[in-house]
């Protein structure tokens, strides 16, 4: 569903992305593993051309999207997921939902409100609150529903786990295995392995923008030396 | 009491378009960060606009109606400046933005000027509204009546807009975060597009608003641009109850103003501004700017370098070539040549402020305006040698530069600005209307030079060698630990601070030295012209010199000056066409866009591209 | 042994919240001491103390025994402590050797001279500590340009300009590839044995704490939990509970990948 080729990206002057290719197939999880600084973010954000790529080709359902303003890729049905949840701070819960909306998408769930406080009961109680007044979980909730107010098929999730409390991150696991049960197909940036692991189908690692690992979490388990080699201790 | 209450309510109507063009500057502000100096034009536009409609709709229907569409015409306008002069640069650097506006700014006060003429038009009456209603037995027009229930309905419709609508969600989505908002499916450029519209029809509903209390002038957009600029720092850059709040702050004051102290009208809005931010360093309701908070932080700066020998021969031997003029240059290329010179070591002064400081000052006419008046009063008031005042008129503004940047430097990018401008106006404001002592208006004449300086050419020489050794001074030190250490507080003041560097004392000394050098770019400037009015302290003067290092180029050393001869040699050229300013303001718009790192980095870049420079080289 | 750094019953309090509650360490002469916890037990807020960004409630900061509490970070740095900080902050319109000649000039007090060049001031000098962090072949590159690891390294030369007595470096090796962050505690190592500095660090790779540090003090909540060498803070059972984690949940990895 999302083909990555062979993309070169650059942070200033510094070469970040160095020919990096990923695949995630419809209805896939991809966990994006690999340490501090080893280009995950920038991955994502070049598949939302928030970073734009140098060379190299992003497609997605067939479409070519490098080269697009952020707005028409997120229009196309691909939503992001923030590392720093970057809510809107000054704005309520609800409105932050607003932004996020989007009309309904053929081949992919139709979200509404009452939707997302089912499935993220601590937002329903502070739909009115602003932003600001949420703690760590709960904006990271917020990060999620206002990027399923856009109806997307596809997520680029950006380190769910950093940052916030274990319980929250059970429960962020929970909602990907259910968003991934709905046919949904999700890549993730991540450094906790225990998280890949339990979300994720496949895991792919980099290392200085380049990739060196591509496998199931089976395949991972079986070669100890790649997880020493590239993540975190 | 009475009379208070008539007081207050003329202070309420008086506000009415105050605040329509401020919230529109705001809420331009807010999404796009650009400090949007062409709204004074666009009221402008909008009074005329107004005049032309009222002459034929005819009867109650036709005038509001005109006033309406007036808003809706200067909307269309803003519409097409966006698209077409503002979009082509969001993606320079910081603060570009300013010069482009400027530049239509220019182009507008000169199509007005081909359209409508030079005279003032007097509003025409509200029909229906004319005459008075006594309230408490005072007199109050009763167009003020209908401005005092206009602007709170306008004030509530856009608070719904804001607050109730999904539109207005994304605007103030897009004030926290622009990036993400695209992230999120939302077209950013029709957003901008769409506010910068909304904005601008503001204003020009405000202009037309004000017809029947104040017709239609060609100074309107400057005299505008001042009090707005006030009450949105005051409210709070981007914050719409704060430009309402600030507007009535300030209109209600004004009338007092006039009633009470009728000398100090102009003064008295400066000194709330400076008392506010003291106290509420972002306005009433301003949020805290962080510098590259929006992802505007442009590629870093190049190392510096010395001039090598040959750029010295080169400049040298350009030296030696001006001197020469006196021999075989007319008379009236002396006095050109003199002024640019004088008007190379005024923007290199602010270069230097702004280049290497990293201290973006909109006000920085003061310092050289203030040379002027120090040198002017001296001679006038105390018979001083004209060699003494050379003396006394640098030293007097770089201690008016020590003294507000003190003041100024505990904010940071827009606020610091606009608390420089505020003091330039203050100083201006001082100056206008302290008549007995400055000559207000009229200005001071009769401040020639010395006799051995009488004749053009010997001034020439004269202004050649002190405002090339002053460039020299100005360059040296951004290369001597002085200016290393101001290089070191922009870069990193976290970094700075932590190695020991008092960033704070170090920038405050920039400022003052800045001054310093801007007051004897004044003083030149008063011994070569013999007089001196208030415009030499006019926001439209900082503007000059912002402009000519913005297109010179703020981040290569010899933008400053480079951008002065350039382009006050053009300005001087194209002042003997009639719409001269329509010439100057389209072609600065066109280098804006031609050369988003100015004139010098710019031809840079393209050498180094072309193979002819070494990367890297200066 | 000589305590050059300590702090005595250091208190921070934001509003309801006790960041750091009552912490009293010394940093022993030519100690490489680390500081690690899980987020928001107080590191940041106790190395900002030290440094002089925040001044504590209460309690004192003690350095050779004179009292620095509540000095600002440009005296605290005149007093011989020097710092790295966790996101590089240079200056980046100057060149390698510019950054490091800029300490030097503040060091011998001549930021506010106008008459040299600064770019002929303390060249030599600037060098040496190029040399010293292994940066003396990219001493004329713009800083912009550089490698990650080669800024980190440049910041360390930085910090020893002025010849500190306590070296304070907050997450040293954060976004470093394996390899460099060996090479770079290797060289903090050195420096320390060679020169005679204190370090202070705080750091969440356990590789890096574990294999690089004499001493490890532990906080929680705010509270110093527990100190001792690598082996005892392994198999430290609170510490196992709070921070290292044994493994078996997310929580405890989660805690020890990301503090």
């Amino acid at each position: 569903m999302l083909e990555v080729s062979k993309i070169n990206s650059f942070y200033g002057k510094a070469h970040v992305l160095r020919d990096l290719s990923i695949s995630v197939p419809k209805g896939q999880v991809v966990a994006l593993l690999g340490r501090n600084g080893a280009g995950k973010s920038t991955t994502l954000k070049s598949v939302m051309q928030i970073v734009q790529t140098m060379s190299g080709e992003i497609t997605f359902a067939g479409t070519k999207i490098s080269g697009l303003m952020p707005h028409k890729i997120a229009k196309l049905g691909l939503g992001y997921v923030p590392e720093d949840r970057r809510i809107f701070t000054d704005l309520t819960v609800l409105e932050n939902l607003i932004v996020g909306m989007q009309p309904p998408r053929e081949g992919a769930a139709t979200w509404t409100q009452d939707m997302l406080f089912d499935l993220f009961p601590n937002l329903a109680e502070r739909r009115n609150n602003r932003g600001k007044a949420l703690s760590g979980g709960e904006q990271q909730m917020l990060t999620i529903a206002r990027t399923l107010m856009g109806n997307p098929s596809f997520v680029l999730f950006d380190e769910p786990s950093e940052g916030v409390a274990p319980v929250i991150v059970e429960q962020m696991a929970q909602v990907i295995t259910q968003l991934k049960s709905e046919g949904l197909t999700i890549l993730l940036s991540e450094q906790n392995l225990h998280f890949a692991k339990v979300v994720a189908d496949r895991a792919v690692i980099i290392e200085s923008g380049e990739q060196k690992f591509d496998g199931t979490l089976a395949e991972l388990e079986a070669h100890p030396e790649v997880r020493d080699a590239y993540l975190a201790a | 009491m009475e009379f208070f209450v008539a007081q207050i309510l003329t202070g309420l109507a008086n506000a009415s378009s105050l605040f329509l063009v401020a919230c529109g500057l705001s809420l331009i502000f807010g999404v796009t960060r650009i400090v949007n100096f062409a709204h004074g034009s666009l009221y402008m536009i909008g009074a005329y606009v107004g005049y032309s409609l009222i002459q034929v709709l005819p009867g109650v229907v036709g005038f509001w109606g005109a006033i309406l569409l007036a808003g809706i015409v200067v909307g269309i306008i803003g519409v097409l400046i966006e698209m077409l002069v503002l979009r082509p640069v969001y993606k320079a650097p910081e603060l570009f933005q300013l010069v482009a506006t400027f530049g239509v700014i220019l182009v507008i006060q000169d199509l007005a000027l081909i359209i409508w003429g030079p005279e003032d038009l007097l509003g025409p009456r509200s029909p229906g509204l004319r005459g008075v209603v006594r309230i408490m037995g005072e007199p109050i027009p009763k167009y003020d009546l209908a401005l005092l229930v206009i602007t709170p309905f306008v004030a509530l419709s856009l608070w719904y807009l804001m607050t109730k609508t999904r539109l207005g969600v994304l605007v103030r989505a897009a004030t926290q975060d622009r990036e993400m908002v695209g992230a999120l499916g939302v077209n950013q450029a029709w957003l901008f597009t769409g506010v910068f519209g909304l904005g601008a029809a503001l204003a020009g509903l405000g202009g037309a608003l004000q017809l029947p209390k104040g017709g239609a002038d060609l100074l309107m957009d400057f005299n505008i641009l001042t009090p707005v600029f006030v009450v949105v720092v005051i409210g709070g850059m981007g914050s719409l109850p704060g430009a309402y709040l600030a507007a009535i702050i300030i209109s209600v004051l004004n009338v007092f103003g006039v009633t009470y102290v009728p000398q100090s009208t102009l003064v008295l809005m400066f000194i709330v501004m400076i008392v506010v931010l003291m106290v509420r360093p972002y306005g009433l309701f301003g949020r805290e700017e962080v510098a590259g908070e929006h992802g505007q932080v442009g590629e870093p700066e190049r190392p510096i370098k010395p001039a090598s020998n040959k750029a010295r021969m080169i400049v040298g031997a350009g030296l030696f070539l001006l001197a020469l003029l006196p021999i075989f240059g007319s008379s009236f290329s002396l006095v050109l040549a003199t002024d640019v010179l004088i008007f190379c070591l005024f923007a290199a002064s602010l270069h230097f402020l702004l280049g290497t400081g990293g201290l973006v000052s909109f006000g920085h006419a003061a310092y050289y305006g203030g040379g002027a008046y120090v040198a002017a009063l001296l001679v006038t008031h105390a018979n001083t040698p004209m060699e003494l005042a050379f003396l006394l008129a640098p030293l007097g503004a770089g201690l008016a530069a020590l003294a507000i940047g003190w003041v100024c430097l505990r904010l940071t990018g827009v606020y610091f600005a606009m608390l420089t401008l505020a003091f330039a106006q203050l100083i201006w404001s001082l100056v206008f209307q302290w008549g007995d002592v400055t000559g207000g208006d009229d200005g001071l004449l009769n401040i020639w030079p010395a006799e051995w300086l009488k004749s053009t050419s010997t001034y020439f020489y004269f202004t050649l060698i002190l405002a090339v050794s002053g460039i020299i001074l100005l360059r040296h030190i951004a290369h001597s630990p002085f200016g290393y250490a101001l290089r070191a507080a922009r870069d990193s003041k976290r970094q700075a601070e932590a190695m020991g560097i008092d960033t704070a004392r170090v920038q405050l000394f920039a400022f003052g030295f800045a001054g310093l050098m801007g007051g004897l770019a004044g003083a030149l400037f008063v011994f070569a012209k013999g007089s001196v009015f208030p415009n030499e302290l006019e926001i439209a003067r900082s503007f000059d010199a912002l402009i000519v290092v913005f297109l010179g180029g703020v981040k290569t050393l010899a933008g400053g000056v480079v951008g002065a001869g350039f382009f006050k040699g053009i300005e001087e050229t194209l002042l003997r066409f009639e719409y001269w300013r329509l010439l100057m303001g389209l072609l600065i718009i066109f280098v804006v866009i031609a050369a988003p790192n100015g004139v010098v980095g710019s031809l840079r870049k393209g050498l180094e591209r072309s193979g002819l420079i070494k990367a890297g080289d200066q | 042994m000589t305590v050059v750094l300590e702090t005595q019953n250091l208190t921070k309090r934001f509003e309801a919240i006790v960041a750091v509650d009552d912490v009293s360490l010394q940093l022993h002469k030519g100690e490489l001491l680390a500081l690690i916890g899980p987020n928001g037990a107080g590191k940041s807020t106790c190395f900002n103390m030290l440094m002089g960004q925040l001044k504590p409630t209460s309690g004192s900061v003690l350095l050779e025994g004179q009292n620095i509490t509540g000095l600002k970070p440009r005296e605290v740095w005149r007093q011989g402590v020097g710092r790295t900080f966790q996101i590089t902050a240079t200056y980046t319109s100057m060149t390698v050797i510019e950054n490091v000649q800029m300490a030097l000039l503040s060091h011998h007090r001549q930021v506010f001279s106008i008459l040299p060049y600064a770019t002929r001031k303390y060249r030599t000098e600037a060098l040496n500590l190029l040399e010293m962090v292994n940066m003396a072949d990219q001493a004329d590159r713009h800083c912009a340009t550089l490698a990650y690891g080669d800024l980190k390294r440049m910041e360390l030369a930085i910090a020893l300009a002025h010849d500190p007595k306590v070296l304070l470096m907050d997450e040293p090796t954060a976004g470093m590839a394996p390899k460099e962050r060996v090479a770079l505690m290797q060289l903090t190592a050195d420096i320390v044995r060679d020169r005679g500095v204190s370090v202070l660090f705080t750091e969440h790779d356990m590789d890096v704490v574990f294999a690089h540090s004499h001493r490890i003090i532990v906080l929680n909540r705010g509270e110093l939990i527990t100190e001792g060498t690598a082996e005892e803070i392994r198999n430290n059972p609170t510490v196992q509970e709070v921070y290292l984690g044994g493994g078996t949940v997310f929580g405890s990895e989660e805690g020890a990948e990301h503090a």
